[in-house]
């Protein structure tokens, strides 16, 4: 029988029941690979329920650090008989299905070509633990156990993790050690160990951490000095609130009073909760809001109030599969013209795109930087897939020397020095205007916010010449932005390639692979990753200087190339769209599949020693 | 069209404590129709900020959507204003507080935008206690729509255009007390030796203040049968107490008559003080209100006044226990946690 092989380099897959406790035995597993000083990329790919239906989790464990989603899995975890059938049928030809045996396992799922390892989980749990409850929990320590054997984990890296974990429950440190070795030893006497798939320590990680791309966002707001935090839960944006709360707790208590420098609201919907961010911002504090697409259909209206009126918005949008309630535990880029375009009328707002972790930390920082500079919102577009997974990632990273940058605020002293003051005169020619904060001066610098036209000293108006000025003024304020936002990243190799690749967001992970797997075709294309809307005048460039790009994205409808060909007016023929929409993240594959099936023969075959790009 | 009103003003005007004219306190000339209850309302906003010598850039004045809502650009001209979005302005408030605990913040809302739209965010705000005078300038139609019924509309009032409402109405009064509001109080556009003493008290108040303005629409709810114009509500009104207020700042001398006057102790000292019509009128007890209340709705009275208070109210900064320092004055030093930190983070997602 063909056996896959590797070291190093492997897809493991756990298939639980939603509502066991599985999830933190797999985030062990997962987290002793990434100490093992091995690379690794966990996903949780979870129903929308709250107990009972199949979950999954999936750990990409590559040597040479590609850390997107590839399609087949090696090994496979299957402790939930319901999905039995679909879990045995993913298994790639050669590989393992570690199972448990305490009960015979049905005939209907012995498949041909796959290496069965049965493992008596709850039989050894039922006899070594009298709880049901710590029967069914530690049945997940016993696989773990089980893989430390079978994939030649270094049990003391586990061992660690669980005595960290338990540090404040120590009693409960030996009987997790019991189940470690309860599956360490029955695989160990029962199995071949290692398998043919195993892992061998290396020095692959550096200093780079494991973190989910929410606690980064909801940390970089912390260091951007946000004080208000309105919100309200909705998948999978809710951890990007708590992981703020979480932290400012620890970091923003005044230590002599024991009082919060900080206030966080849970809003009774999404409409109020971007309402408080903008009377917060109106009144000269950094706030922000985090949700999801429904929210942000929800939202629009203030949106649009804060584009017209000027306020800063910082609005963390954590995409998740739409439309209406769509996939609300699944992964997309599907809010990006619903969120450029949000609200009524002539409206555009400026957007993110972060890839890793640390640039959810870094944007989030850049954003309420961003929306001070501009006065206007901000979108900081995440997606479930990194918000809510694990991710590899840089350290993250602060300068002390750093200054907010609060934009253009006149203080008392300077609203003295002017003789009239006008909220909506561009002083400066940049489309941007000075705005006062309520209280500063006792007869200067006042105005009236509204959603209505008004002319620049803030006057209502709804002469069309004032109307005019104003929303012109908008759209130079907007070419300001271009040059504001963080640039792209260009990887190039050689010479210039005839065809080129856009991607940003989490699909960068997927495509850097996708550009190596190319070239191993001899195929070498230059890529362009963009971090920010509007967009810059390089990536103008980028597409000018290619016959076709590819533009790669995670919805239907080919949203990202929409603001392309609309904003920059150029050919749509030129973009030739890549896409993945099933919910799941997008594969490394997918993109070589789709891109080799696009290109046409003429394209000249290189050969070359490839290398790995990091993000 | 803007209206600009001439900036001259004769200089013997009076002044007040902090050396402002009245005329400190005045907006843009009104463009709502002569007549309007609105106006009365802006005017007696005027003369309580006068009276209390507050500065203007203190106050933060907040609206929605409305007739009413464009009254913030005909009163304090000095301080910064919000025209939000229909309904909306009291999360716009509740941020706006949280930023800075120091300002006083006056939300002008009429009775479409919040008792239709607006009736969500209205309760909420107003569980939430944030510290707050939310005038509803309430006159049971939508004006700038011209004349449909609005959700405060009594049952049974007919509209100019002949048409009975066969819907009962929300009483803002009756809901806030039920839900726990801190001060509640009706009054009468036309009533301003009424409305100025509660302005200033709603003012004082550390919490959500109500204040419920009957404000009959001269052009589209003053007619025969309806129960929002002003012969109706003249003919109807029954007050719980005559009442004044008194700042702490300025020496209290109040003449308590056993029986006929009471006073009302603010969390700053401000005293208000009540003149009983009302026998056994007391404003602190949420229950007799809820009760008085009733009894008048039967009887087809419009009760005005303050009908509660609670002097032990404790508001949304004080609940959430946020520093007295305004937050929208921290800056790198007090928010930002620095390097050392992080490098305490990364190293625990190791």
């Amino acid at each position: 029988m063909m056996t896959v092989s590797a070291v190093n380099d492997m897809v493991i897959r756990f298939a639980n029941v939603n509502g066991t406790g599985s999830a933190s035995a797999n985030e062990m597993f997962a987290k002793a690979i990434f100490r093992m000083g091995i690379p690794v990329s966990p996903k949780n790919i979870f129903p929308s329920n709250i107990q009972g239906l199949p979950t999954w989790y999936e750990v990409r464990v590559s040597e040479q650090g590609y850390l997107g989603r590839r399609d087949g899995v090696d090994l496979l975890v299957g402790v939930n008989p319901q999905s039995y059938a679909k879990d045995i049928a993913s298994i790639k030809e050669g590989g393992y299905f570690v199972y448990d045996s305490t009960k015979k396992l049905h005939p209907d799922y012995v498949r041909k070509g796959i290496q069965y390892v049965g493992i008596p989980m709850m039989q050894m749990c039922m006899e070594n633990y009298d709880n049901p409850r710590h029967q069914q929990l530690f049945k997940n320590i016993v696989y773990v156990g089980a893989l430390v054997a079978l994939l030649d984990i270094e049990i003391e890296v586990i061992q660690d993790i669980i005595r960290a974990q338990f540090s404040k429950k120590e009693k409960l440190i030996p009987p997790n050690f019991k189940a470690l070795d309860l599956g360490y030893q029955y695989a160990r006497s029962h199995f071949d160990c290692p398998l043919h798939i195993r892992l061998e320590r290396r020095d692959n990680v550096g200093d780079q951490i494991m973190i989910d791309g929410n606690t980064a966002t909801g940390l970089g707001a912390i260091y951007a000095g946000a004080t208000v935090a309105a919100w309200y839960p909705i998948t999978p944006s809710t951890s990007v609130v708590k992981a703020f709360e979480t932290y400012v707790k620890k970091l923003r208590v005044d230590p002599e009073t024991g009082k919060k420098k900080y206030a966080i609201v849970q809003a009774e919907d999404e409409l109020a909760a971007i309402g408080m961010v903008i009377g917060a911002t109106w009144n000269g504090a950094r706030a922000f809001t985090a949700t999801s697409g429904p929210g942000v259909s929800l939202m629009s209206e203030f949106l649009g109030l804060a584009y017209f009126a000027e306020i800063p918005v910082v609005l963390v949008n954590v995409q998740r599969g739409g439309p209406s309630t769509g996939m609300p535990t699944r992964t997309q880029q599907s809010d990006l013209l619903s969120s450029a375009y949000a609200s009524h009328g002539d409206t555009k707002h400026v957007l993110l795109f972060p890839s890793t972790p640390a640039e959810c930390f870094d944007m989030s920082v850049k954003a309420f930087d961003l929306a001070d500079r501009l006065q206007t919102p901000v979108i900081m577009m995440s997606d479930l897939d990194l918000g809510m997974n694990s991710h590899m990632s840089p350290p993250l990273k602060w300068d002390d020397e750093r200054k907010y940058d609060l934009g253009k605020v006149l203080n008392a002293e300077e609203l003295e020095k002017i003789e009239k003051y006008g909220r909506y005169l561009d002083v400066d020619g940049d489309g941007i205007c000075y705005r006062t904060i309520p209280g500063t001066h006792p007869t200067k610098g006042s105005f009236f916010t509204r959603g209505t036209s008004r002319d620049e000293y803030a006057r209502y108006s709804e002469d069309g010449d004032v109307y005019q000025r104003i929303v012109d003024r908008l759209s130079k304020k907007w070419e300001t932005a271009k040059s504001a936002v963080p640039v792209p990243e260009v990887y190039q190799e050689g010479s210039r390639s005839t065809q080129g690749i856009i991607f940003f967001g989490t699909s960068s992970y997927a495509a850097l692979e996708a550009l190596d797997l190319l070239k191993q075709q001899g195929i070498m294309l230059d890529a362009m990753r963009i971090k920010a809307f509007p967009f810059n005048s390089t990536v103008e460039d980028f597409i000018e200087v290619h016959e076709e790009v590819f533009v790669i994205e995670q919805n239907r409808d080919k949203q990202f190339r929409s603001l392309l060909v609309n904003e920059l007016e150029v050919s749509p023929k030129k973009l030739s769209p890549i896409l993945n929409y099933d919910g799941t993240p997008i594969t490394a594959d997918t993109i070589m599949q789709q891109i080799m099936h696009h290109l046409p023969a003429s394209v000249s075959v290189v050969s070359s020693n490839h290398k790995s790009k990091t993000l | 069209m803007t209206f600009v009103k001439p900036a001259f003003r004769h200089p013997g005007l009076p002044k007040n404590k902090i050396g402002f004219r009245k005329a400190d306190y005045e907006g843009a000339i009104s463009t709502l129709c002569a007549g309007c209850g609105h106006d009365s309302i802006s005017g007696a906003i005027i003369q309580a900020c006068y009276e209390m010598a507050i500065e203007p850039h203190k106050i933060a004045k907040l609206s929605g959507i409305g007739c009413s809502s464009k009254t913030p650009t005909y009163f304090l001209g000095n301080s910064h204003g919000f025209n939000s979005v229909h309904g909306r302005m009291p999360s716009i408030a509740t941020g706006a507080n949280l930023a800075n605990r120091d300002l006083i913040y006056l939300g002008v809302s009429g009775d479409g935008d919040t008792a239709s739209i607006g009736l969500g965010q209205f309760c909420h705000v107003l569980r939430r206690n944030l510290n707050m005078v939310y005038i509803v300038m309430n006159n049971g139609c939508y004006g700038l729509t011209k004349g449909q019924d609005s959700a405060t509309a009594d049952f049974g009032s007919m509209s100019k255009e002949g048409s009975v409402n066969p819907f009962q109405p929300i009483d803002l009064v009756g809901l806030s007390l039920e839900l726990g509001a801190s001060f509640v109080a009706r009054s009468f556009s036309g009533d301003k030796t009424q409305l100025v003493p509660l302005i200033k008290a709603a003012m004082s108040h550390p919490g959500f203040a109500l204040l419920d303005i009957l404000s009959p629409c001269v052009t589209f709810n003053n007619n025969t049968g309806s129960t929002k114009s002003y012969d109706y509500v003249r003919d109807h009104i029954e007050a719980t107490s005559v009442l004044d207020f008194v700042p702490e700042k300025e020496e209290i001398t109040v003449d308590y008559e056993e029986g006929t006057s009471s006073s009302v102790v603010m969390h700053d000292g401000s005293l208000i003080q009540l003149s009983k019509l009302s026998p056994h009128w007391n404003p602190t007890n949420r229950d007799s209100a809820v009760n008085r209340l009733q009894e008048a709705k039967a009887k087809g009275e419009i009760l005005t006044g303050l009908l509660y208070i609670d002097p032990k109210s404790v508001e949304l900064h004080q609940i959430l226990d946020t520093v007295e320092k305004p937050l929208n004055t921290l800056r790198e030093k007090d928010l930002n946690p620095g390097t050392s930190a992080l490098e305490k983070i990364n190293a625990s997602f190791r």
